[in-house]
């Protein structure tokens, strides 16, 4: 069979995706969860790309810029920015130990792959088993939002949901109508400038970013 | 026409949303906020004639549709949303003379209180599934402060919980809507009809059912987490207790509506496509269990606003198992139930607003004798509570009955587990509200005049659906109820 | 014809046995010399390792005396071991008569031997070190065996077979695809093949720390014609695992039975890939810092999460 080398290339960066959302959840410091969610916003702006390519879909381009634009320089460059503001530059403190995330997060990945598999078997040429990966990444960011106690990273792991659902709407399906896509791009834009409004919030209230305090509202 | 028509509902709540962020703190801003809703209202009710009088329509190529399904939230989020805008000016004054919010904090509440409710009406009349969730987001983001709006710790825990979980949750309806977008291109082609819902209505039957089946589950738990199912629903009660009462009213009456509608929109392409009751199935399972469980939650409540929290999640429950077992009786029930509970539950956070204002604490044990105090606010509270009970004259009642009889017929063993769940929520509420309502107290008199207009119209309306419904009412639900099927 | 080819067949598998054998400690000095370099030191040489081998085979064996036969016998055996398992991997051509007989399992299972019996020599005399030391081994190789699994059933699904030669036969003589798959296992096999061989940052080959060292606390020992034939062993092993490496990630031109055309080449190319090889093991312990034995643990993860994604994405993606 052959596969044309496009498309290997897609599969790639998928591949590579999957594992810099490991690599995510694996990380204990926040700058370099930041650098990866950079990265993350990298290799989906040129697999946005390649798919633009490939299919000759024009709009893709401007997705892939917009992608390039926020994901890997603007909102990497906000979160820098907020971390020297608010001096947290910490290791993340993690709910369960980080081997056993990890085996949480395999368990995961197998639990999407498993659950995209007959969709998988539909799809046709480029987008087979990309959706899967993208499913996967979706799920191992909620396992990081969830394991994480600080609010900067579980705002990390909001973006990095994101992301792949970006991945899921560009290369499984060669991209959502552009109207769509400007409507996400823009709520995650505001949805970062209210997180960052928040973390002042909550430091000036809590005197620290730890979610730990906020867990005082209970049923009684 | 119809594009006017549509424009101007649309445009007013973003052109008071612009206008407020500019004069916001002015002393004028609360009744410019009354104004814009006011005219929001109006707008609606043009639509909804016209929609009623001449059948479904689109409107800017295709962008958005309205029939009779959401031209009826549509006036209903316009109503309640001018109701609670009149509510909200003296009840943020007093708030203001207790010293709790700012100007600053003012004028955050107005304008955004206007792109709460552009955001909505978008969601509602969109014709695009992309754009719903787009408008879905930008209503939880322009919430989340509002809920923090005291900034308080608990406001804050509060509205970071709600962030969270909605941001979760929706991030799981994206990936929903980009798995029917995927189905949909291979039936519809590439570009943007493949997302317009009238045109995946119209080739429902060709939808590959594998697909949509995983899409729903994803769209269901991910408008579901906002409409507040079990077991997705602890932001709710949260951000309902510790955001301001108006802000309790809309997110309760309105934004749970609105999230609903989305994930009936879902079901009627899912039902296309798989052909059996899969959908449905899945909707009545999450109602019932949130009935379930948030009418055993009621009697933990200390926290007044927590409590009417989880009556919300209890009817937000009734309301998707009503649509999940379908038919036009079923559905008429939930269309039905949706208007009364939005009206009856915005009027009880009215009364209730007033109530801690006096009392100064949300705190259950602390409120005693509303009648004693403010004659109004004790009636207000005691008829909201009758009527969200399903009390007879009340049209919860109505809805209620039509809701169970049709489950005896259909399913049967449904109608215990719902039985008990309202005896039990029943039990809880009205064992909780008597010594509030009719108890002693020490409290003090408000510094401003309470608005309590908008407790009795709502009420009065609830208890008119409960006697009697119009022909014409009835014929508009009749026709949306059929339209979903 | 067919007893040509079986009679060049088993004349390539004598060669290799020898080649490997000898070449061995070559490869070893090899690394060690780009240690050197890169550490800006003249360094020893690259036949030091013969030098060594040399001299500790012309000096007389000291035993403690309440050794068994099994710490005898022990490197016997090891050395053995290495040496089939440097024997069956298509190092020089594909298909030898050897390597038919044993396929991907057996070769872990070989390495498995080696290193019961050298834990239970540690053992053997009973002092601190050696439990120390067997102990260490045990955890480091519990956690590094499960992911060379990974990593060769990942390159199995691909070419629908455990044993090796099909495997190298199906990656070399296919049109060049992108294996996203064996991206990951490269790099898990990489984890592994450093734990393995007892490099840093797992191990250090070249300390005597009693804090961090596993391997050497093992042979502490062992002197003589038996420490020479454990360090040729190592030597064996870590030529066996860098052309395990080769054969599953680059076996392109790598020279089949019977092609006398294709082995000069193949040669060179092998000799180019093993130089490669080498210098890039030297590069990575320069620039990476031995860590504490009990993060090790964590690392190995990390190759069995690589593995186990590779085989996932195999299964998803088939590519």
């Amino acid at each position: 069979m052959h596969i044309p080398f496009t498309l290997q290339f897609i599969n790639l960066l998928a591949a590579l995706l999957l594992l810099v959302s490991f690599a995510m959840l694996a990380q204990r410091r926040i700058l370099s969860l930041v650098n990866l969610f950079a990265w993350q916003g990298a290799l989906l702006a040129l697999s946005t790309f390649i798919v633009a390519y490939s299919s000759n879909q024009h709009h893709l381009y401007y997705s892939a810029g917009l992608t390039l634009l926020l994901k890997v320089l603007l909102l990497p460059w906000l979160l820098h920015r907020l971390m020297r503001k608010l001096n947290v530059r910490w290791d993340v403190e993690t709910l369960i130990n980080i081997p056993t995330t990890m085996l949480f997060g395999i368990a995961l990945v197998i639990f999407a792959f498993n659950l995209a598999a007959p969709i998988s078997q539909l799809a046709e040429g480029i987008t087979r088993g990309l959706i899967g990966i993208a499913l996967a990444c979706v799920l191992l960011s909620l396992l990081m939002m969830l394991t994480r106690r600080k609010a900067v990273t579980q705002v990390v792991a909001f973006l990095s949901l994101e992301n792949g659902l970006f991945f899921a709407a560009t290369s499984a399906t060669q991209g959502m109508p552009l109207v769509v896509e400007l409507g996400i791009a823009l709520d995650v834009l505001v949805a970062t400038f209210i997180f960052g409004i928040f973390f002042f919030q909550i430091r000036e209230t809590f005197d620290s970013l730890d979610i730990g305090h906020m867990e005082k509202l209970k049923d009684d | 026409m119809i594009d006017l028509q549509l424009l101007a509902l649309l445009l007013i709540p973003l052109l008071g949303g612009g206008l407020l962020a500019v004069f916001g703190s002015r002393s004028w801003a609360a009744e410019l906020n009354s104004l814009m809703s006011f005219l929001t209202f109006a707008a609606s009710v043009v639509l909804t004639v016209r929609v009623i009088d001449s059948g479904p329509q689109v409107a800017f190529s295709e962008q958005f549709f309205i029939d009779q399904f959401n031209v009826f939230l549509v006036a209903l989020t316009a109503f309640v949303a001018f109701t609670t805008s009149l509510f909200s000016r003296p009840y943020m004054r007093i708030e203001q003379h207790h010293g709790k919010l700012t100007t600053g904090m003012l004028h955050l509440y107005y304008s955004m209180y206007q792109l709460f409710t552009f955001a909505m009406l978008i969601a509602l009349t969109t014709n695009n599934m992309g754009i719903v969730w787009v408008a879905m987001e930008a209503a939880t983001l322009t919430t989340v402060l509002l809920v923090s709006l005291y900034r308080t710790p608990a406001s804050l825990e509060a509205a970071w919980k709600y962030f969270i979980l909605c941001g979760v949750g929706i991030a799981l309806a994206l990936f929903g809507t980009i798995l029917l977008y995927f189905a949909a291109e291979r039936v519809l082609g590439q570009g943007g009809t493949a997302l317009l819902w009238t045109h995946l209505n119209d080739v429902k039957g060709e939808l590959e059912p594998t697909v949509l089946k995983l899409a729903f589950i994803f769209l269901l738990v991910g408008y579901g987490t906002k409409v507040g199912l079990v077991p997705l629903h602890s932001w709710l009660p949260d951000a309902h207790a510790e955001g301001p009462t108006p802000v309790s009213a809309v997110l309760s009456g309105l934004l749970l509506n609105v999230a609903l509608c989305a994930v009936v929109r879902s079901k009627v392409l899912v039902d296309g496509s798989l052909g059996n009751h899969f959908a449905g199935n899945l909707m009545m399972g999450f109602g019932l269990l949130s009935v379930l469980v948030a009418s055993f939650s009621l009697f933990r409540q200390k926290d007044i606003k927590r409590m009417f929290a989880y009556s919300s999640i209890e009817h937000m429950g009734l309301i998707t198992f009503a649509f999940g077992m379908g038919g036009p009786v079923a559905t008429f029930a939930g269309m039905l139930h949706m208007t009364v509970h939005s009206l009856t539950k915005s009027a009880i956070f009215f009364a209730v607003g007033h109530a801690v204002q006096k009392v100064g604490t949300q705190q259950m044990d602390s409120i005693r004798g509303m009648l004693q105090v403010s004659p109004t606010v004790g009636w207000g509270l005691a008829l909201g509570t009758f009527a969200i009970l399903g009390m007879p004259p009340f049209g919860v009642f109505a809805s209620e009955f039509l809701i169970i009889t049709t489950a005896m017929h259909e399913y049967p063993w449904a109608t215990p587990i719902l039985l008990v769940s309202l005896g039990v929520a029943f039990a809880a509420i009205f064992g909780k509200m008597q010594p509030i309502v009719f108890g002693e107290t020490t409290a003090k008199p408000l510094p401003h005049p309470p608005a309590l207009v908008p407790v009795f119209v709502h009420l009065l309306l609830v208890l008119m659906l409960g006697l009697y419904m119009p022909p014409y009412l009835a014929d508009w639900y009749r026709q949306a109820a059929a339209l979903l099927g | 014809m067919e007893n040509y080819d079986l009679i060049f067949a088993i004349l390539f598998q004598l060669a290799q046995l020898v080649v490997v054998v000898l070449a061995a400690p070559l490869l070893t000095g090899w690394v060690n010399q780009c240690q050197a370099w890169l550490q800006n030191r003249s360094g020893a040489g690259v036949l030091q390792p013969y030098r060594v081998l040399h001299k500790l085979f012309h000096k007389d064996a000291v035993i403690a005396h309440n050794a068994s036969p099994l710490f005898r016998v022990t490197p016997y055996i090891v050395f053995g071991c290495m040496w089939l398992a440097a024997a069956i991997i298509p190092i020089i051509a594909v298909d030898l008569p050897f390597s038919q007989a044993a396929d991907v399992i057996a070769l872990v299972g070989v390495f498995a031997v080696a290193r019961v019996f050298i834990s239970l020599a540690a053992m053997d005399i009973g002092t601190a070190f050696g439990s120390l030391g067997a102990r260490r081994e045990m955890l480091v190789s519990f956690l590094a065996e499960p992911a060379l699994l990974m990593v060769l059933f990942t390159a199995s699904m691909i070419s629908h077979s455990t044993q090796l030669p099909r495997i190298v036969e199906t990656l070399a003589h296919h049109q060049f695809v992108l294996y996203p798959s064996l991206a990951f296992a490269a790099l898990a096999f990489i984890i592994v093949l450093l734990a393995e061989n007892a490099r840093i940052p797992v191990d250090n080959p070249s300390t005597h720390l009693e804090l961090t060292m596993i391997h050497e606390a093992m042979i502490l020992e062992y002197s003589a014609r038996h420490l020479a034939l454990i360090e040729w062993a190592s030597s064996l092993k870590l030529f066996a695992y860098i052309s395990i490496g080769i054969a599953l990630f680059v076996p392109h031109g790598i020279a089949e039975v019977g092609h006398w055309a294709g082995l000069p080449l193949g040669i060179v190319l092998l000799l180019l890939k093993l130089m490669l090889a080498g210098a890039g093991l030297a590069v990575l312990e320069t620039v990476m810092a031995k860590m504490r034995i009990f993060r090790a643990p964590e690392f190995l993860g990390t190759a069995f999460l690589l593995a186990v994604l590779g085989l996932l994405i195999h299964f998803l993606l088939g590519a």
